[in-house]
């Protein structure tokens, strides 16, 4: 039911985004989930449905972007709706040419293992590689282009905002490159964007590894939603003849929680799993609390799933650590002052009872979680605690 | 000779005094170059602290000398000579009760003894002394911290105290020789007289046997009667506050010229306490100020003046000042009277004032500008501080300039350093003032939503100017415009926002914990902010912050990356300013008599007027700067990545 429902999420998203074509496509979602349809009629019919698709997939382009492209496989008339998508994006950003970022972006993102950041890099990458420029200025507008017109696709990914900033400050800043010739200093940056990949990947290996220490034989690990680099640092524990046992929230309502405790059982590892009401329930049993994050903000608090708040409240109220494990490419020059400070990301709920229409349901799928309830934070850059963050964020774009 | 004062008996070196902010006093200079000890080799001179240089980044205050006190009150004749007032009894009196190993009860009770001969002339002369004599002089001995330095010489073995103190005379008197040799030389046969004098009366003590502390005075009185030019100066003193400047130009019968001058500019951080400073500094000042009388007992060691008797003064004065740039007296007598406040408003007000300054300098034949220019923006700088503490945003532009300075190229030309400089001092208003502003303003922006309620306290420009800018965005909100008393500058803030159009609600501070809860975003201003993201504001900014924070309201502080200091401070005690404590006390437009009336002469009353207040790191949300929204912790981030790029290149 949530598959579906996540398909019916991107297929609402086009008839509002895409203008003259998407109309076409609206009936389908009526009928493909009634029970849902007044589910989410009511709460936003607001204007900022168009940020509601992108929001959607780039919440789930973090936490389970594999299912997505599942998702978007099992879903019939979703590759027009990408293609819809991408023709308005091209018309405002590309200008005309039959290359467009913002398809090549989304399907990188469809890669079930690629980062979402990864995902924007190659995609201005691809730009690169398409683009006519014969100067590095030319290269470097077109370039900007591109990367405001990702931004823009999608103001709520943390991740692709700032993994297209850290390759604009790669393109900008690297003084090598203006002393070389054009075309070496093209092959250069393209270069620099393939071995992203490579060095996202990396960068979850050292995060696991680092956080190796942290983890001690008998310890009891409180885990949050599906996080990739999460599930690497527990792998790893594993692999090192860790003896732990892990809770799993449920993670409603994409219950990606399910899908961490499903891995984790294949590799023999203890889990439990609870329904994210029961977090403060088992909260002294638990060691520490381990979580990803969608975004690392200047405050050096997190975005994350919805959950992560409470969680961190809970834990720090009982006295327990709070580790993040996020990559450096996630932070972001942000800085919310409160939960409603940032841009809205919705998603819909499924409640599994049709909801009356009167009832109005609380729909975003992130909240932030202030700097004084985390405790480390795991990045590529080291251990860090939630104030380095900013450090780190002034010299990277300062 | 005291031992505690070695550490800072040991002065910088000349060369490297000249190219930074305003050096502090000679602070240990105790008497005129001795003719013996200046002939032997300097001893090292290294052990001085890079820090005495600059602004110190930690403030410690200095304990309270015994000497110091004993100075003043045990002279039974008024000694007012000028310069050696507070020395000599230091060198005689130091060793009188150290090696006695007197308590400090009995040893009080002979200054008190001792005293009260001479109380009635020293009331009047000793104007910095805190309150009446006869009060601070039993505080003095009563205090513990006092009591502290007494049992630190008490603890020393006779012998050991003589000599560490016979070596550190030494040091003192070489150095003046050895540093600024040509200094007074009218007054330089005289104060050797008068050391020898005190030299003599030393070992007569020694001689008479050790628990003569009754020397002292007696020592003190045969100096001053001895030389006969001594009595000369205490005459005119003895005039009052009318001749200032006569007094001011002391025995030499010169004002000493520029450079030399600058070596006395008081530490803008001095510590009032200390008499002996406060003595060298007031000789020096141009301002005449009057110490203000009942001081709050924890906030001695600042300056506080009483207000209104320094413009007649200084209007006297003003043909003779013929060293001091009209633009910058101009601009001192503006701080003086609150005409310019406001850390951007002062410190454009001050560069602007050296700009002039440096338009119209010519370098004098056989000096070179960037030595010769220095030295006269310091003696500027002292100007200033004397009419008001300088903020520390004035400290970074003066700072700024200065290094400006002393890079400009030697084989520039006059006419080319001195655009160079014009253009630099336009160049940090632009860059680092207006434009800053402007970028606060666009990042402030971004935090206000339709129907916010946003607090503000004061009048803080940058705060205004994002207010405004928000309105002309078209966005709804409200404002509500916190004020206090005295300067009630909220009115001015209110009047302004209301003329926009902005909807407004006008409080004062008692009323703040009612208002918070509606409230969405407080919006303030820093003076400062200190390196551990401690926000330095007008006074009852922690007020607000900290009830904003109990009330769960997102605070945000904006203030240019030029006021960012590298000092850590966490209390608003060491550092701060005293207000005309009058105002307080006095409630204007009120016509039934006022309950105070009368009060403030009133020797158990102590009023208290503080500028500004030190708001916790913990109670502010974010800090918004030209650099963007930063968390407080990154404060020492900004200050260590870009002090250096953009201050000191």
């Amino acid at each position: 039911m949530w598959r579906r429902s996540a398909s019916f999420i991107l297929d609402r998203g086009n008839d509002v985004v895409s203008k003259p074509d998407s109309i076409t496509l609206s009936p389908p979602p009526t009928y493909q989930s009634s029970s849902m349809a007044d589910t989410l009629q009511n709460p936003n019919p607001n204007p900022k449905i168009s940020a509601y698709y992108q929001t959607r997939a780039a919440h789930h382009g973090v936490v389970t972007s594999d299912w997505l492209a599942q998702a978007q496989e099992a879903a019939g008339p979703d590759s027009p709706g990408s293609d819809g998508r991408s023709n308005s994006a091209a018309d405002s950003g590309g200008g005309g040419r039959p290359f467009s970022v913002i398809d090549e972006f989304n399907n990188w993102r469809q890669q079930p293992d690629l980062a979402e950041a990864v995902a924007a890099i190659r995609a201005l990458a691809a730009v690169i590689r398409a683009s006519e420029a014969t100067t590095m200025m030319e290269l470097e507008i077109e370039l900007k282009k591109a990367s405001d017109s990702l931004k823009l696709g999608d103001t709520t990914s943390i991740s692709l905002t700032a993994g297209c900033d850290l390759f604009m400050r790669y393109v900008t800043r690297t003084s090598a490159l203006e002393y070389e010739e054009f075309n070496s200093a093209k092959s250069r940056l393209i270069e620099r964007a393939e071995k992203f990949g490579e060095i996202s990947y990396k960068a979850r290996r050292i995060i696991a590894m680092l956080s190796q220490d942290f983890i001690f034989d008998g310890c009891t690990i409180l885990v949050h939603g599906f996080s990739r680099v999460v599930l690497e640092v527990l792998k790893t524990a594993v692999q090192n003849k860790k003896v732990f046992r892990v809770f799993c929230t449920e993670g409603r309502p994409d219950r990606s929680g399910l899908r961490l405790s499903n891995e984790l059982a294949k590799l023999d590892v203890p889990v439990k799993l609870l329904i994210d009401s029961a977090v403060a329930y088992t909260m002294d049993e638990v060691d520490m609390v381990l979580v990803g994050a969608d975004g690392v903000v200047e405050s050096g608090g997190i975005i994350n799933l919805m959950g992560t708040y409470q969680i961190a409240l809970v834990a720090h109220c009982m006295s327990k650590p709070v580790y993040v494990a996020a990559e450096s490419y996630k932070f972001a020059r942000l800085y919310p002052l409160g939960q409603k400070d940032m841009a809205p990301a919705l998603r819909p709920i499924d409640f599994g009872v049709p909801i009356p229409s009167k009832v109005d349901v609380e729909t975003s799928a992130r909240d932030y979680t202030p700097p004084q309830y985390l405790t480390l934070l795991f990045t590529d850059l080291g251990v860090l605690t939630p104030s380095v963050v900013s450090d780190e964020l002034i010299q990277l774009y300062l | 000779m005291d031992p505690r004062r070695n550490p800072r008996s040991v002065s910088d070196p000349k060369v490297r005094q000249v190219g930074f902010f305003a050096p502090p006093p000679d602070r240990s200079q105790s008497g005129p170059p001795d003719p013996i000890s200046s002939a032997a080799s300097s001893p090292p001179l290294s052990s001085v602290s890079p820090s005495g240089n600059s602004l110190s980044p930690v403030m410690i205050p200095p304990p309270r000398h015994h000497s110091d006190n004993l100075t003043l009150l045990s002279c039974p004749v008024p000694v007012p000579v000028p310069f050696p007032a507070a020395v000599p009894s230091s060198y005689t009196a130091a060793p009188d009760f150290s090696p006695t190993t007197a308590a400090s009860s009995s040893y009080s009770g002979k200054l008190a003894a001792a005293a009260a001969g001479g109380d009635g002339e020293l009331g009047d002369d000793v104007a910095m002394s805190p309150g009446r004599v006869g009060k601070g002089r039993v505080m003095a001995s009563s205090v513990p911290a006092s009591g502290l330095t007494t049992v630190s010489v008490v603890t020393m073995p006779p012998g050991i105290t003589e000599k560490v103190g016979g070596a550190s005379v030494e040091v003192q008197n070489e150095r003046p020789a050895n540093s600024k040799p040509q200094k007074e030389k009218m007054t330089k046969a005289e104060r050797r007289a008068l050391q020898e004098a005190q030299r003599a009366a030393k070992a007569a003590a020694k001689g008479e046997g050790n628990k003569a502390t009754t020397a002292a005075p007696g020592a003190a009185s045969s100096e001053v009667t001895k030389p006969n030019k001594v009595v000369k100066p205490s005459q005119k003193k003895s005039d009052g506050a009318s001749v200032a400047p006569s007094e001011k130009k002391g025995p030499g019968g010169e004002r000493p010229p520029e450079k030399e001058r600058k070596k006395d500019v008081p530490h803008p951080r001095m510590q009032y306490d200390d008499e002996s400073r406060v003595e060298k500094a007031k000789r020096k000042a141009v301002v005449k100020q009057t110490e203000a009388r009942n001081r709050v007992e924890l906030f001695r060691h600042l300056p506080q003046y009483e207000r209104g008797s320094q413009l007649p003064d200084l209007e006297s004065k003003f043909f003779q000042l013929d060293l001091m740039h009209p633009a910058v007296y101009k601009v001192g007598l503006q701080y003086l009277y609150g005409d310019v406040c406001g850390g951007n408003a002062r410190c454009i007000a001050m560069l602007k004032a050296f700009q002039e300054v440096i338009k119209e300098y010519s370098t004098p034949l056989e000096k070179t500008l960037s030595r010769d220019l220095t030295a006269k923006i310091s003696s500027y700088v002292s100007f200033f501080t004397e009419c008001r503490p300088l903020s520390v945003s004035m400290g970074n532009a003066i700072r700024f300039l200065k290094s400006r300075i002393a890079k400009l190229p030697l084989t520039m030309s006059e006419s080319e350093a001195k655009a160079n400089l014009q253009s630099d001092i336009d160049h940090f208003i632009n860059e680092k003032i207006i434009l800053a502003d402007k970028v606060i303003v666009s990042h402030a922006v971004t935090k206000i939503r339709d129907s916010d309620v946003l607090l503000t306290y004061g009048s803080p420009s940058a705060v205004e100017m994002i207010l405004l800018h928000a309105h002309e965005l078209g966005k709804q909100f409200r404002v509500v415009v916190v004020d206090s008393r005295p300067k009630l500058e909220g009115q001015l803030l209110l009047r302004r926002l209301v003329g926009k159009g902005i909807n407004c609600t006008y409080i004062n501070i008692n009323a703040v914990s009612y208002i918070m809860h509606e409230v969405t975003r407080v919006f303030l201003g820093a003076s400062a902010v200190l390196s551990n993201g401690t926000v330095y504001s007008r006074v009852g900014t922690a007020c607000v912050a900290m009830v904003a924070h109990a009330f769960r309201v997102p605070v945000l502080v904006c203030c240019e990356a030029y006021k960012f200091d590298e000092r850590v401070q966490l209390d608003s005690i060491c550092s701060n300013e005293l207000g005309d404590p009058d105002v307080i006390s006095k409630v204007p437009d009120r016509d039934e008599s006022n309950s105070l009336d009368g009060l403030p002469n009133s020797d158990n009353l102590q009023l208290l007027n503080l500028i500004y207040d030190a708001t916790p790191s913990d109670y502010v949300s974010m800090i918004i700067t030209d650099y963007g929204m930063v968390p407080p912790t990154s404060v020492p981030v900004i200050v260590r990545e870009y002090r250096r790029e953009h201050l000191w290149i």
